[in-house]
């Protein structure tokens, strides 16, 4: 339990930094926008608890939002995802329900699972995001497009860091 | 008496349980929708103009590592940026009386009384220690704030065009609107035939920008330089915007609308100078009490 707080900490602030310090700076056009960041929330363990999730989510889009001086935008679509993570979580899960040795990684879950688990919360991230970032709906296909092509981008910068850096039987898993 | 009194208490009890129930029952959406409440108060006090953000890259955390990014990012530039202050030097060398050469001395423009000039715009330089260019609304933070002489509303250029104004300060940082930022609005004009309107960026390609209603009398052409107006209290006039790349009149519309390819490049900001306009205060106050006794009319 005291491991898994702070293995979660220490990817918070990895994550957090790696968003706003380096993924910030790297050009991929107006329609990629990507945000590995969100990985720590589909990250924390099964059996955290809703409220502790949703807290968790309002800090971390805190966290960003005062690296990007968007002061409440990541905060609210954070929010907005993380309290969907219960349902998600809820929906897909095995007949007898998760086991405690398991996690929401790709290594433990599988291919399936994961894509079924992470595209549609990074979906209702980023369509909620860009349309409160842009406050109306007057670019409503153009911000459409920069939605879809941001997932994608977020998704697989996610997919990337989990098989770099997750192992089943790894130090950081 | 007793008896009806317990009886009322009980009746309190059972509704204040209820309310509690419900309370418990639902606490997850409870507390969702208050975060979201938070996170919209948040919003709505960083889109209010007067405001200034409570959460922003100002503050001693995200400034200090802002600033330690751009010090190591500043050594993979430094050729450029030499470049580009060898060529800034060798301009202003040129503009320097001593480059000039005295034809008559008793000629009366070469005449000049101090006296006569005030100093209308101060300089202050700067480096942008964090800066975006794929957002909707773009923001910068500069290392300088309020203890170098830093306020509100001060422009932001660098050697190859504009670039932002300042939003808000703190001792030693200050965070500014991008040009790049859906909502700010800068005045400009048409170098040619000095036709002026307001320039501003539609949130998705970071090279270019709009000049819009542009009357259509105007002579202008792709390849014609925007520089800013002298209607703008926030800028000098005659600073470099950019080159006009196509000139479009809507069907319906009595204007033009010209692209603007913006001549600063938002993707390699590094120095900047930060200009304080003295006269700014007055002639806005001016303004005010202009606007204020039309409003009463």
């Amino acid at each position: 339990m005291i491991t898994e707080i702070w293995k979660n900490s220490i990817r918070f602030i990895i994550l957090v930094l790696l968003q706003t310090l380096i993924v910030k700076n790297i050009p991929l056009g107006a329609y990629f926008v990507p945000m590995p960041y969100l990985l720590f929330i589909l990250m924390l363990p099964f059996e955290t608890m809703p409220m502790v999730v949703l807290f968790l989510s309002f800090f971390t889009g805190l966290a960003v939002d005062i690296f990007y001086d968007t002061q409440g935008v990541h905060a609210s679509a954070c929010v907005l995802m993380g309290y969907l993570r219960f349902y998600f979580l809820r929906l897909l899960s095995p007949r007898e329900g998760y086991e405690v040795t398991e996690k929401p990684t790709v290594q433990f879950m599988g291919n399936t699972w994961f894509l079924s688990y992470a595209v549609p919360m990074l979906l209702v991230h980023h369509l909620f995001f860009f349309y409160l970032e842009e406050f109306g709906f007057d670019d409503f296909f153009f911000t459409l497009l920069k939605t879809l092509g941001s997932t994608l981008a977020s998704f697989v910068f996610i997919y990337i860091i989990q098989f770099l850096f997750y192992r089943k039987d790894g130090v950081l898993a | 008496m007793s008896r009806v009194r317990i009886f009322i208490d009980s009746q309190g009890l059972w509704g204040m349980r209820n309310l509690l129930n419900l309370v418990y029952r639902y606490h997850y959406f409870i507390l969702f929708l208050v975060l979201q409440a938070i996170c919209m108060l948040l919003i709505v006090n960083n889109r209010s103009v007067q405001s200034t953000a409570i959460f922003n890259s100002t503050n001693a955390v995200s400034a200090n590592l802002f600033n330690a990014v751009a010090s190591t990012k500043e050594y993979l530039s430094l050729k450029e940026e030499n470049k580009k202050l060898a060529e800034e030097v060798a301009f202003l060398h040129n503009q320097l009386k001593s480059s000039y050469d005295i034809l008559d001395m008793q000629a009366p423009q070469f005449m000049k009384n101090d006296s006569l000039f005030r100093k209308k715009y101060v300089f202050h330089n700067a480096q942008v220690i964090n800066s975006s260019s794929n957002l909707n609304k773009n923001f910068l933070t500069l290392n300088i704030g309020s203890n170098q002489g830093v306020a509100k509303d001060y422009a932001i250029i660098n050697s190859e065009g504009i670039v932002g104004v300042v939003k808000d300060v703190s001792p030693n940082f200050c965070t500014a609107l991008s040009v790049l930022h859906t909502e700010q609005i800068i005045n400009c004009k048409i170098k040619k035939d000095g036709v002026f309107g307001p320039l501003s960026w539609d949130g998705k390609d970071f090279r270019y920008a709009h000049l819009m209603e542009v009357p259509t009398y105007s002579k202008v052409m792709k390849g014609d330089t925007i520089l800013t107006s002298s209607l703008s209290s926030i800028f000098p006039e005659g600073i470099m915007v950019g080159i006009v790349e196509s000139v479009i009149r809507k069907p319906g519309e009595a204007f033009y609308t010209l692209t603007v390819k913006l001549h600063t490049d938002f993707k390699k900001l590094n120095y900047v100078t930060v200009i304080e306009n003295k006269y700014k205060m007055e002639q806005d106050s001016l303004e005010k009490t202009l606007k204020n006794s039309e409003k009463k009319k």
